[in-house]
């Protein structure tokens, strides 16, 4: 690692003496905690086969000297570069962080993916190729979820709509506008799962709730929200929409906010009104806000589980399943880790790839046209 | 001459109608706004209510309450009001009567309340230092770690915003079953915390861009040390953004469900693993599913409702560059 000034943002001039021997005792540090570390995965390692007895219930004394290793990393930087170690240690924390709790998690993954490991079972883990893909492969209920997946992630269109139809309402001449913007944004502050039950399971009983027996006054015969396929995946869709919309509206009404006034007054003076003000002034001003915010409502939207498995654990029939809630059904029913992650792994996979399209589709939308 | 004053100055033709087409779109605005407003505002005040109800009341469907003594006669009052009782509230030992007593089951809902509390807060802290310190050093100096830039090094942060919960969930469970970590609230923290880091870094990315290198460079030449100046100058000037991206935090962190249900079973659940784990067990037992439901949302609706500005300020960051 090594870290380059000179085209900083900011100059700093210092001199930093740095004795070979300060650097010398930087080097020990770091290296003497690696080695310790190494020694008590070790220790570790061989009380997990069985060859020693330290006394090592769990993999915790690793953890820690894991963590005491971290610590020397940092403060090393300091100690062996001065100035320069200490605009490291900015970030290093923190890529230390994420690193040691994505990084290693994923390669774990990797491993477990393909195995077969059922944590009930005292078999422990067992290495089976691409059994996992195999089955997969001719999983409906798998192919089932990425479908749900696509058509929900397609709803987003609607909930933009929607949004951006809100937005420039609040940032229009209204009264009370804090009132109307505060109560816009509770169901963003809403915990999904008391949601699904204040929503889902009471609101929209059949008998007794409110939105049923309006139904029922409309002339609707007997309402049932989780019956049909169809209806069931609208239901969650609305149950979602209500709760992120304010998300987006948020952003398109912040975007709305950041356009000069003096262009729509411009495009008035020109003689644009209306529906053409709008479509040919804000919309394509508001179009890198719009895609930052799809682009983050759809990220959103991929994680979309609690909801689902809280109201109708993926029923009817798998109809309203998402990838997460099914996997974590997978998991609950089966505890089969293995088939579990590897069905997380090839999600994983589909969205990189699905979301690297749409970034450089995104990338191409908003570039200015010349 | 008649007795009717002339009217000299009137509105012309196409005056009248640009002020009636006025109304009508005044009308047409605040009728959306009236009816997203209840759309938004609906659910909260049934389960509010709903929480004051008996089993008739929730049968019959009435909707405001509103005491006895008042209640007027006839049958549109039957059909309309009830009278509030404490029995959803009873449920969970929050009534004034269960208040005075001991009570197993408000113990069991402030134990969950504090580990929502707990971890929520432990994290969405954690997650603000690391994040500020990172989105400072990304915005002021350049590093090149390996073959990683600042952008790359962004984008790696960045980029787990992506990484869905699901993939980490299962390898999570194994690894922290052998750290003995699992069902405790510091496995929680470390894994919120990693997933609100990278909304944080955006948040204070934005934030600390704002703000001029004059400031640091004026306070280094002074004799501050980079560290000093960046304590005691430019963590004051970007307060409201760390506010911001701590009220976030915490209300991605209090809502979370997938990781407290899978890494969680007795003693670290959180309130959201609470509510879950009643909806199927109740029934028509409505009023304490909205009790319980009540008081887990009621926290993050005080919070939104007097801190508005600030969840607004941090979403709103990274939308407009």
């Amino acid at each position: 690692m090594s870290v380059m000034s000179g085209t900083d943002q900011l100059h700093v001039v210092t001199t930093d003496d740095i004795t070979p021997g300060r650097a010398r005792l930087g080097k020990a540090l770091v290296w003497g905690a690696a080695a310790l570390l190494a020694l008590v995965a070790l220790a570790q390692a061989a009380q997990s086969m069985g060859w020693l007895d330290f006394g090592f219930d769990t993999w915790r004394p690793t953890l820690y000297a894991y963590c005491l290793w971290a610590t020397a990393l940092c403060w090393a930087q300091v100690i062996t570069r001065g100035e320069q170690g200490k605009r490291t240690l900015f970030v290093l924390p923190a890529a230390l962080f994420v690193v040691s709790l994505t990084v290693f998690p994923l390669l774990f993954g990797l491993i477990i993916a393909f195995s077969s490991w059922n944590l009930s079972s005292l078999d422990g883990r067992q290495f089976n190729g691409v059994d996992n893909l195999v089955q997969m492969w001719g999983d409906p209920f798998y192919w089932n979820a990425l479908g749900n997946m696509v058509i929900y992630v397609l709803a987003i269109i609607v909930e933009y709509a929607i949004a951006f139809g809100l937005a420039l309402i609040l940032a229009g001449q209204i009264r009370a506008r804090k009132f109307w913007r505060v109560a816009f944004l509770l169901p963003l502050m809403l915990s999904p799962v008391a949601v699904s039950w204040m929503v889902g399971k009471s609101m929209l009983e059949p008998r007794f709730g409110p939105l049923a027996r309006l139904a029922r006054s409309l002339g609707i015969e007997n309402p049932s929200f989780f019956e049909s396929p169809w209806m069931a995946k609208l239901t969650i869709m609305v149950l979602d929409a209500w709760t992120f919309i304010p998300f987006m509206m948020i952003m398109l009404l912040a975007g709305l906010q950041a356009i000069p006034k003096e262009l729509q007054e411009a495009s008035r003076v020109d003689g644009a009104t209306g529906w053409k003000s709008f479509w040919e002034i804000t919309f394509p001003l508001m179009l890198p806000v719009s895609v930052t915010a799809i682009l983050i409502r759809i990220i959103f939207k991929l994680k979309l589980a609690d909801i689902v498995i809280t109201v109708t654990s993926g029923g009817p029939g798998g109809a309203t399943d998402t990838v997460t809630s099914f996997i974590f059904r997978e998991y609950r029913e089966r505890s089969n880790v293995g088939y579990g992650t590897m069905l997380a792994m090839v999600y994983l996979v589909l969205i990189v790839i699905a979301m690297t399209f749409l970034m450089k589709f995104a990338n191409r939308l908003t570039r200015p046209r010349t | 001459m008649t007795d009717t004053p002339v009217q000299i100055f009137r509105d012309s033709e196409a005056d009248r109608g640009f002020r009636m087409k006025w109304w009508a779109s005044r009308t047409a605005i605040y009728g959306v706004l009236v009816l997203w407003a209840v759309i938004c505002l609906f659910p909260i005040y049934w389960t509010a209510t709903t929480s004051f109800k008996m089993a008739p009341n929730v049968m019959q469907g009435q909707m405001v309450p509103f005491p006895q003594a008042w209640t007027p006669e006839g049958d549109w009052a039957k059909a309309l009001f009830y009278a509030p009782k404490w029995k959803g509230w009873e449920s969970i030992g929050m009534s004034p009567q269960t208040l005075q007593q001991e009570s197993t089951v408000r113990a069991e809902f402030l134990k969950r309340f504090m580990n929502s509390t707990i971890v929520a807060l432990v994290s969405s802290t954690l997650a603000v230092v690391l994040g500020a310190m990172a989105a400072y050093g990304l915005s002021r100096f350049r590093y090149e770690w390996a073959w990683m830039k600042n952008d790359d090094i962004l984008f790696f942060f960045l980029s787990q915003l992506i990484l869905p919960p699901v993939v980490l969930a299962l390898p999570f469970l194994v690894l922290y079953k052998e750290l003995a970590l699992l069902d405790t609230r510091i496995g929680l923290i470390l894994l919120y915390t990693l997933s609100v880091l990278p909304i944080v870094i955006w948040i204070m990315k934005d934030q600390f861009e704002t703000i001029p290198t004059e400031l640091e460079e004026a306070a280094l030449v002074d004799g501050l040390s980079i560290w000093g100046a960046f304590l005691t100058i430019i963590v004051p000037i970007a307060l409201p953004g760390m506010v911001a991206a701590f009220i976030l935090s915490l209300v991605l962190t209090w809502n979370e469900y997938f990781f407290a249900a899978l890494l969680t079973s007795t003693h670290a659940n959180t309130l959201p693993v609470m509510v879950a784990s009643q909806t199927g067990s109740q029934g028509i037992n409505w009023w304490s599913m909205a009790a319980l439901s009540f008081a887990a949302i009621l926290p993050l609706i005080v919070i939104g409702i007097v801190l508005e500005r600030f969840i607004i300020k941090g979403m709103a960051a990274g939308a407009v560059k």
